[in-house]
């Protein structure tokens, strides 16, 4: 952050979208949610992922390549508010104590 | 408009990780949800408020769109100022892209209250724009103090709940039937919950001529005094309990009730949105039995005058 005066850009705008990213908001986090897959609608048939959309942080990170899918959470930006555990609903998704 | 899975899997995310909304807030899924329903080269607008306070923190910026800041009271003024600005440019050849949907962003405060009168402005000139207001029922950002959109008996730092007072005793304004009055295309009314409700109703207003103007509905676990993993089971109860309907308002006049308030059969009782919260504990003591009462007779009176609106007997 330590720029000189003439290395900010003109009207102290942030020219790189995004770039929030530099900041891990993970350490946040009281309670981390804890993933079982048996039951999950998305890596069984790929429908539901409301975690997914709900997600205030972009913390759950699922992908689909050749009819295969995965599903894991991005524990760098978590901060553990338990809106994916709460909305599952087959309940696979568990809030344990850090 | 598409709503299926696989393409909202495709779409980019307007919004990164990293922001620092508090947890639990509904606001970034509001954004998330907005995002999969955007058409094209979009330039957002954002008023003062928890949103813009926290996903821009120099600097750092979580928005991968264009975005520009102004103050509380202003912000359709802006997004007014930026849609002829481009026609300008447009006409004398010095824009490159066909058409940018401008959308101005605000929080219930610099909406119901503080930018009202540049929003009734905007509205007025006819400009081509979307307005959504994310309404969380106070000022959170500053403080939890009560606006405009706050609900009867909801307790802020400047409606304290206690012997003498049951919190605030006024009713909520009715945004989206004032923005209607000023006879625009389209007005609908959103919340998270029903993400695919949100994303063609988002998408219909973008493409309507004109302005349009969304009210979405926010859940706030901090200022609300709820658990952070309520939010969306809060934005879900305030659709089934009647607080906040569902519906689309088309040219002013034509009331339309969306699906998911269409389809219910009854009204769940206020009470099982108000028992997830703090706020509204002190309602739960005897002395304020009547007054809850009161609350409940409002909400079922408005729904049964907007049941009528939308012709649903």
């Amino acid at each position: 952050m330590s720029k000189k005066f003439n290395e900010i850009p003109m009207g102290g705008n942030i020219l790189e979208p995004g770039s929030a990213m530099q900041y891990k908001t993970g350490g946040w986090r009281a309670e981390r949610p804890k993933h079982t897959p048996d039951d999950c609608l998305w890596l069984k048939n790929g429908t539901c992922l409301l975690c997914w959309i709900f997600c205030p942080d972009n913390a759950v990170k699922i992908a689909e390549k050749d009819g295969k899918r995965t599903y894991a959470f991005d524990y760098d930006y978590c901060k553990g508010c338990g809106i994916c555990a709460n909305e599952c609903p087959n309940s696979c998704i568990e809030m344990e104590s850090e | 408009m598409s709503v299926k899975l696989k393409d909202m899997i495709q779409s980019p995310q307007i919004m990164s990780s990293g922001h620092r909304m508090c947890a639990g807030c509904a606001a970034p899924p509001i954004i998330k949800i907005m995002g999969f329903a955007l058409r094209g080269p979009t330039i957002i607008c954002n008023a003062t408020g928890c949103l813009e306070v926290a996903t821009t923190i120099y600097p750092q910026t979580a928005w991968r769109i264009p975005w520009i800041h102004v103050a509380f009271e202003n912000v359709a003024a802006v997004a007014s100022g930026i849609v002829e600005g481009i026609n300008a440019m447009k006409e004398k050849g010095r824009y490159k892209h066909e058409h940018v949907d401008v959308i101005a962003i605000g929080g219930d405060g610099g909406t119901f209250d503080i930018g009202f009168g540049s929003l009734s402005g905007a509205l007025e000139r006819g400009h081509d724009f979307v307005y959504m207001v994310y309404d969380n029922g106070a000022y959170q950002n500053t403080g939890i103090q009560r606006s405009g959109a706050t609900l009867p008996g909801q307790e802020t730092t400047t409606s304290w709940a206690g012997k003498a007072e049951p919190g605030k005793r006024e009713r909520k304004k009715p945004i989206a039937e004032i923005v209607a009055a000023h006879r625009i295309p389209y007005v609908a009314t959103v919340d998270p919950f029903h993400y695919r409700d949100f994303i063609t109703k988002f998408r219909k207003a973008l493409e309507v001529e004109g302005p349009a103007f969304i009210h979405a509905f926010s859940p706030c676990p901090r200022g609300w005094r709820s658990e952070s993993s309520k939010s969306m089971e809060l934005a879900k109860l305030a659709v089934e309990t009647g607080i906040h309907p569902l519906y689309e308002i088309i040219n002013g006049d034509e009331y339309i009730m969306s699906a998911p308030s269409k389809n219910l059969t009854e009204l769940k009782p206020v009470d099982e949105y108000m028992k997830l919260q703090g706020q509204f504990k002190h309602l739960f003591s005897p002395q304020w039995e009547d007054f809850r009462k009161q609350v409940q007779e409002q909400v079922t009176a408005d729904w049964e005058r907007l049941k009528k609106k939308c012709g649903i007997a």
